[in-house]
C-alpha cells in the first residue's frame, strides 16, 4: 500500500517527522518499507502562461513563445513540443534552474532564436513517462509560483508491506485509524453524503451465488463525459499511490479503492442486457477481459453476468465487451462484498493479480460498500458531469458476515504474554482500536466493528493489545523449563563427525543446489528416473538430485575454470529417488559423497607432486569406514557404474547390501561435465556409516607378536581383496594383523602374473607362539592359496 | 725416571691426542700392562717393607692422576665428535613441513553448527525432515489452508498440487509434534525452497526454526531466548528490537531487528506464540500448554556475522571463497 505523506496527514496529523512517523508504522506492525519523494529533485521551475507563441523562422519544428513567469519582463522560450499554444499555463524551467540528472537551463540560442529557459512536460520534471508534450495546467494555475509549490511536491510516498490479515490497512482510511489509535488522535474522514438520484433508470440484481456474494449495490448514472479530464489533486494523489490515471471513470475507482480500500467496478450500461445476475461461471464459460486476453472459466469462479452472458470476473478482473470507453455515455457502477473464500486462489490460477483481487482475497469491510458507491457517484459527477439514478442493493443476510463477538480472558492474556497489563489499560486499548468493551472479573467480552474483519478469536484480541501496549515494553525472561537429559546414542556417529573426518583429511565442504541440469544427470544414471520441477527456475535447475555427484562435479568444474586445480570438495544431504510406495512417492536418502581432482597434494620441495588417484579417494573412503569401528563389514568389488571408468569403478557393500559407489568419472564425459581431466568421486548411502561399533575391551597380550613374510604369485587378474578376505577366512589361530605391503610386476615375474608381498602378524594372548605352530599356520595359508587360487610363492 | 717426570710426560701425551684411537695409545703406554706406570709397580719388589707402602701409594696416585686425565680428555674429544656430528645434521627449519592438506566446513554449515550448539546447550533437540513435503505438513497444519494469501507469498516449488518442496522446515516441528506430546524442545535445520532467484535470493537456502511448547511458556520468555541467542551469536550486546508482524502459525508474532554498526536495523529472525489452531491440528491441548516457535535464515546470519556482501557465493562454491571460512 502506497500513498502520500500529505494525504495521509489531511485524515489525521500527528506532532512527530516523517521518519518518527514511518518508525511508528513500522512499529505497530505495518512495516514501512519505503519513503521516496515523489518528485526528484529541481529548482526554478514555475507556473507561467504563453503570451505569444510563433511560427520559428528557420525551424519546421520549433515554435517561438513569449511567455509570461510573473517577472516584469516575459520569458522568450523556443518550444519544440505540438501543444505547444497561446494562453496554455505550463510548467517553465527558468534560467538557472536544474532539472533532474542535474540538468542546468541556461540562457542559449536555437537555430538563432534566443531562448530563456524551458517549458516542460512531466518527464523531464521526473514526474512520470508522459513525453507526449508540455504540461498543460487547469486555467486557474497561479501564474509565477513555484511548480513544487503549486503540485505541493515537497511531499513523500510512504510504501507500507502490509501482512495478509491487516487488508483492512489497504486504504488511507485503515492506516489514519491505525495512525489515530496509536497517537490517540481523532481522524477527520471526508464526509460522504448521499448522492440523490435524479431519474429512476435502474437494473434488477440477482444474487444467484449469495454465499459468495451476499451484497451487491448498482447505480446507473447518465449523460458522463468520459472524455473529461481527471484534476489534477486526483492523478496526483493516484501517482503518488504508484497508480497510472487512465479516464475519469477509471481514476475515480481507482481513488476510491486507494482510499476507503473497497475496490468498485463501472461497467457501459449500454452493452448490459436485461438483469445484472452475480452467479457462479459454467464450466468451459468464455470470457474475454478488459486486457483482451481470453479465459476459459470454471465452475468455481464467481461472475457478473446480466442475462446474456458473463461480463467480468467478480472481485478480479472486467470484461473487454462491457468495459467503459472514451464512447461511453451512460454507466453501471458496482460495489459489492465478495466473499473472500470466493476470490482467493482464483486470479492467481489465471495469472492475474490485480488491486481488487488482493483486497477481495484478504476481506473488506461488509458494511462499506454503500459508502464506497456514493463516494465514487459523487466523484465522478464533479469530474465527468452526469446524473445519478437510484442505487439498487440487493443482499442476503444469511451470508453477510455476521459482527463478532470475542471473549478475552485476563488469566490467558497474562499466561500468554508473561506480564500482566492493568485492567484500565486493556480496555483503553480495545476501545482505541473501535472494540465495544464489556468486563466481567475473568475478563472481556470484546465486539468487533465491522472494519476489524481479521478478528475472530481470542489470540487476534491478545495481538492486538500487546501491539498497541508495546512489544518494546514486554519484558525478555528466561524460559524455565524442567531440566530432563536428552537421550544421546552412543553408538550413533553425527553427519558432522563424518564431515568432519573428511574436512580433516582435506576435504573443502560443498553445498549445491538440490536440483541439478537434468541432461547431466541423465548422462550418468541412464537407468534412474528424476523427479522433476515442473516450474524451475531454469530447465538446468529442473532435475531433483538422485545423487549428490551432479552437484560436486559442477563445483569442480565452476572452480576448474577459475585456476583452482587441486580440488576435493565433500557434501552430505539427501538424494531423491522416485518411489510410488515412498511417503509422498520419494525416497528422500541422507548421502556422503566427495569428489577430487587434480594434484593429490600441493607441489612440495621434497616430495614433489602426483596427481590425485583411485586409491587416494579409496583411503578416504576406508576411513569413513574404519570410523564405525568395523570396517571388516564392507568389501569393494569392481563393478561397473555407468557414471565411472569401467576399469576403476567399484561398489562398496555393507554385510551383502550395496551402499554405494566410487571410481573415477567416466572419461567420456569428462569434457561434456566440462571437467578438466581425471576425476574421482565416491557416494555412500549416510545410514550405512552412522553405526559406530561400542568398544567391548580385551586384555592386551604381554607375549611377542610374530611377523612372517610370504611373497606370492598370482594372475593378475585375481583380486587381492579375495585373496586377503580368502586368507582371514581361512581360520589360521592367532593371526592379529595382515598387510599387504607390496606389489610387484615385470621382470622375474611371468606375463599375467604380480607378485604381491604380505605380513602375516601372529600373536598369542597368554603365551609365547612355538616356532612350529607359526610354521603350521602360514602352511596352512600358502596351502590355501595355492588350492584355491593357483598362487606360488616366490623363489 | 722420575714418578714425577712420566706423569708430567703422560699428561703431555694425553693433552695432545686429538682422536679416542690416539688416546687409547696414550692409555696402552702408560697404563697397559706394559706401560710405563704398570712397570713401576713391578719396580716395588726392589723395595724395603717401610718404603714399600709409601712408594706405593705414590704410584697409584700417579695412575689416577694420568687416568683421570684420559677420562677428562676422553670427554672431551667425545663431545667435539658429537658436535661436529650435529652441525652436519644441520637442516634449515625454516622449510615448509609436509602438510596433509586440511580442508574446512562450509559457512553455512558452521553457523548451523553453532546455532545447534547454543540451544542444544539448553536442552532443544536437533530434529530434521524431508525436504520433499505434503501440503498438510507445509502448509494446512501451520494454519495456511489452501487459497489463503500467504501461500501465494512462499513462491512454491510445487510437483503436484499436493506435493512440493518445502518452503520452511516447520514441516518438522508438526511431524514432530504429531508424534510427541509437551514438554518440547526442539530446533530444525536445513534446507528450505522458493522459486526466487536475483541478488538478494536463492532458490535454496537454510533456516533454523526452533519451538517450545509446555506449559507456561509464554511471550517473555520468546524475547529472552532470542536476544540471549542474538547477543551470544554475535559476541556483542547488541541493540535488538521485536517488531509486530503476522505470520499465520504463531499469534502474537513478531519480527526480529538488530541494529548494525551503520544504525539500520536488519530484520535477522520471525517469531510468535504458536497458533492455537497448530497445537489444535496436532492434538495438543492449546488451553493447558503454550509455546513459542521461532525461525531464522542462515545465510543472513552468516553474512552479517562474516561480511558475506552476496548470497550466492554460498552456492557457488569458489573455493577461494569457501577456503576464507577454514
Amino acid at each position: 500500500m502506497k500513498f502520500s505523506e500529505k494525504w495521509l496527514r489531511s485524515w489525521v496529523n500527528p506532532a512527530l517527522d516523517q521518519v518518527a512517523l514511518a518508525e511508528q508504522l513500522s512499529m505497530a506492525g505495518l512495516e514501512v518499507d519505503d519513503v521516496t519523494p515523489v518528485a526528484e529533485a529541481f529548482s526554478s521551475v514555475v507556473v507561467g502562461e504563453v503570451v505569444k507563441c510563433w511560427q520559428h523562422p528557420d525551424a519546421d519544428k520549433l515554435q517561438v513563445t513569449e511567455v509570461n513567469i510573473g517577472a516584469d519582463e516575459p520569458a522568450t522560450i523556443v518550444c519544440g513540443a505540438p501543444n505547444c499554444r497561446q494562453g496554455l499555463k505550463v510548467a517553465v524551467a527558468t534560467v538557472g534552474a536544474v532539472l533532474p540528472g542535474d540538468f542546468k537551463i541556461k540562457k542559449a540560442k536555437l537555430r538563432g532564436q534566443p531562448s530563456h529557459g524551458m517549458l516542460c512536460s512531466n518527464a523531464e520534471l521526473g514526474l512520470n513517462d508522459d513525453h507526449d508534450g508540455i504540461v498543460e495546467l487547469p486555467a486557474d494555475a497561479p501564474v509565477g509560483m513555484d511548480y513544487r509549490e503549486y503540485l505541493e511536491l515537497n511531499d513523500v510516498t510512504f510504501d507500507v508491506d502490509l501482512t495478509p490479515n491487516r487488508a483492512d490497512c489497504l486504504g488511507l482510511r485503515g492506516i489514519a485509524r491505525e495512525v489515530g489509535v496509536l497517537n490517540r488522535m481523532a481522524v477527520t474522514e471526508p464526509e460522504i453524503k448521499e448522492v440523490k438520484a435524479v431519474h429512476d433508470a435502474s437494473r434488477a440484481i440477482e444474487l444467484v451465488a449469495a454465499e459468495a456474494c451476499p451484497r451487491y449495490l448498482g447505480r446507473i448514472v447518465k449523460n458522463v463525459n468520459v472524455g473529461a479530464e481527471s484534476p489534477l489533486w486526483l492523478t496526483e494523489r493516484l501517482r503518488r499511490s504508484g497508480v497510472r490515471s487512465i479516464d475519469p471513470v477509471v481514476d475515480v475507482t481507482n481513488y476510491v479503492l486507494l482510499e476507503l480500500g473497497h475496490p468498485m467496478h463501472a461497467f457501459d450500461n449500454d452493452k448490459l442486457k436485461g438483469d445484472v445476475q452475480v452467479r457462479m461461471a459454467q464450466t468451459d464459460e468464455k470470457l474475454t477481459l478488459l486486457d483482451g486476453t481470453e479465459v476459459t472459466l470454471q465452475d468455481d469462479v464467481l461472475v457478473i453476468a446480466d442475462s446474456e452472458k458473463a461480463l467480468a470476473m467478480a472481485g478480479i478482473f472486467g470484461g473487454e465487451d462491457s468495459g467503459v470507453t472514451t464512447e461511453s455515455n451512460t454507466i453501471f457502477l458496482e460495489s459489492a462484498f465478495f466473499a473472500p473464500a470466493a476470490i482467493a486462489g482464483r486470479a492467481r490460477r489465471f495469472g492475474l493479480h490485480t488491486d481488487a483481487s488482493h483486497r477481495y482475497e484478504r476481506g473488506v469491510d461488509p458494511e462499506l460498500q454503500r459508502s464506497a458507491m456514493e463516494r465514487a457517484t459523487k466523484l465522478i459527477i464533479e469530474i465527468c458531469g452526469g446524473e445519478a439514478g437510484p442505487v439498487v442493493e440487493a443482499k442476503d443476510d444469511r451470508h453477510l458476515p455476521q459482527p463478532q463477538q470475542v471473549r478475552l480472558r485476563k488469566a490467558r492474556l497474562a499466561s500468554v504474554l508473561g506480564i500482566s497489563i492493568a485492567d484500565d489499560e486493556v480496555i483503553e486499548i480495545l476501545e482505541r482500536l473501535g472494540f465495544t468493551v464489556s468486563s466481567d472479573d475473568e475478563g472481556w467480552q470484546v465486539s468487533v466493528p465491522t472494519f476489524r474483519f481479521d478478528i475472530a478469536i481470542e489470540e487476534d484480541l491478545i495481538e492486538e493489545v500487546a501491539r498497541i501496549y508495546g512489544y518494546h515494553r514486554i519484558q525478555a525472561t528466561a524460559p524455565a523449563a524442567q531440566l530432563r537429559m536428552v537421550p544421546r546414542k552412543e553408538s550413533a556417529i553425527a553427519a558432522g563427525t563424518l564431515k568432519q573426518l573428511l574436512v580433516d583429511r582435506g576435504y573443502q565442504e560443498a553445498i549445491t543446489y538440490s536440483f541439478v541440469d537434468p541432461k547431466h544427470q541423465a548422462m550418468l544414471f541412464d537407468d534412474s528416473a528424476a523427479l522433476t520441477l515442473p516450474f524451475p527456475i531454469s530447465l538446468d535447475m529442473s532435475s531433483m538430485r538422485v545423487s549428490l555427484w551432479p552437484g560436486l562435479i559442477g563445483a569442480v568444474a565452476h572452480n576448474q575454470k577459475r585456476q583452482q586445480q587441486s580440488l576435493a570438495f565433500c557434501e552430505t544431504g539427501l538424494r531423491f529417488l522416485p518411489d510410488e510406495d515412498a511417503e509422498n512417492g520419494v525416497r528422500q536418502e541422507p548421502m556422503i559423497a566427495g569428489i577430487r581432482a587434480g594434484k593429490a597434494f600441493g607441489e612440495h620441495w621434497d616430495e614433489g607432486e602426483r596427481a590425485v588417484d583411485f586409491f587416494d579417494i579409496k583411503g578416504d573412503v576406508e576411513a569413513l569406514l574404519a570410523a564405525t569401528g568395523e570396517p571388516q563389514l564392507y568389501t569393494f568389488v569392481a563393478d561397473a557404474h555407468p557414471a565411472l571408468h569401467p576399469g576403476q569403478s567399484a561398489a562398496i557393500f555393507k554385510n551383502g547390501k550395496n551402499v554405494g559407489y566410487l571410481g573415477a568419472v567416466h572419461p567420456q564425459f569428462e569434457k561434456k561435465l566440462g571437467l578438466n581431466g581425471r576425476t574421482f568421486v565416491f557416494e555412500l548411502e549416510l545410514a550405512a556409516v552412522q553405526q559406530r561399533r561400542l568398544p567391548a575391551a580385551q586384555s592386551v597380550s604381554r607375549y611377542p607378536s610374530i611377523r612372517r613374510d610370504l611373497a606370492i604369485v598370482a594372475p593378475t587378474q585375481l583380486a587381492a581383496g579375495e585373496i586377503l578376505k580368502a586368507i582371514e577366512n581361512v581360520g589360521v589361530n592367532h593371526l592379529v594383523g595382515l598387510n599387504l605391503f607390496d606389489v610387484y610386476e615385470g621382470t622375474g615375474v611371468a606375463e599375467g602374473y604380480r607378485s604381491l608381498a604380505l605380513s602375516l602378524t601372529l600373536q598369542h594372548p597368554e603365551r609365547t607362539l612355538e616356532d612350529q605352530e607359526i610354521n603350521t599356520a602360514v602352511n596352512a595359508v600358502v596351502e590355501m592359496l595355492t588350492n584355491e587360487f593357483g598362487a606360488t610363492l616366490r623363489e | 725416571m722420575e714418578l714425577n717426570d712420566i706423569v708430567a710426560k703422560a699428561e703431555d701425551a694425553v693433552a695432545a691426542a686429538t682422536t679416542p684411537q690416539e688416546l687409547d695409545s696414550v692409555r696402552v703406554e702408560y697404563m697397559g700392562k706394559k706401560g710405563l706406570l704398570t712397570e713401576q709397580l713391578k719396580s716395588l719388589g726392589k723395595l724395603s717393607a717401610e718404603e714399600r707402602p709409601a712408594a706405593g701409594q705414590a704410584i697409584n696416585q700417579a695412575k689416577q692422576q694420568v687416568q683421570q686425565a684420559i677420562n677428562a680428555r676422553n670427554e672431551e674429544l667425545k663431545q667435539a665428535q658429537l658436535a661436529e656430528k650435529l652441525a652436519a645434521e644441520r637442516i634449515d627449519v625454516t622449510l615448509p613441513g609436509r602438510r596433509a592438506a586440511l580442508g574446512g566446513l562450509h559457512p553455512v554449515t558452521q553457523t548451523i553448527q553453532r546455532i545447534e550448539q547454543f540451544f542444544g546447550d539448553l536442552g532443544f533437540r536437533v530434529v530434521e525432515g524431508p525436504e520433499v513435503e505434503d501440503d498438510f505438513h507445509n502448509f494446512d497444519a501451520l494454519n495456511i489452508p489452501a487459497n489463503h494469501p500467504a501461500r501465494a507469498d512462499h513462491d512454491t516449488f510445487y510437483f503436484t498440487p499436493k506435493t512440493m518442496l518445502r518452503t520452511q522446515t516447520s514441516g518438522v516441528q508438526i511431524r514432530t509434534m504429531e508424534h510427541e506430546q509437551p514438554p518440547l524442545r526442539i530446533i530444525s535445520p536445513g534446507r528450505v525452497y522458493r522459486n526466487d532467484y536475483d541478488q538478494t535470493h536463492t532458490p535454496m537456502f537454510h533456516q533454523v526454526e526452533g519451538l517450545m511448547v509446555d506449559t507456561d511458556v509464554s511471550f517473555t520468555q520468546l524475547k529472552g531466548i532470542l536476544e540471549d541467542f542474538l547477543v551470544n551469536f554475535f559476541e556483542e550486546s547488541l541493540e535488538v528490537r521485536f517488531r509486530p508482524s503476522y505470520f499465520p502459525f504463531t499469534e502474537p508474532s513478531a519480527e526480529v531487528d538488530v541494529r548494525r554498526k551503520d544504525g539500520q536495523w536488519l530484520e535477522v529472525l520471525g517469531c510468535g506464540m504458536v497458533h492455537p489452531k497448530v497445537l489444535q491440528a496436532v492434538g495438543i491441548d492449546s488451553e493447558k500448554y503454550t509455546g513459542f516457535a521461532f525461525g531464522m535464515g542462515v545465510e543472513r546470519l552468516t553474512m552479517l556475522r562474516y561480511g558475506v556482501n552476496d548470497l550466492r557465493a554460498f552456492f557457488e562454491n569458489d573455493v577461494r571463497f569457501l577456503k576464507q571460512f577454514n
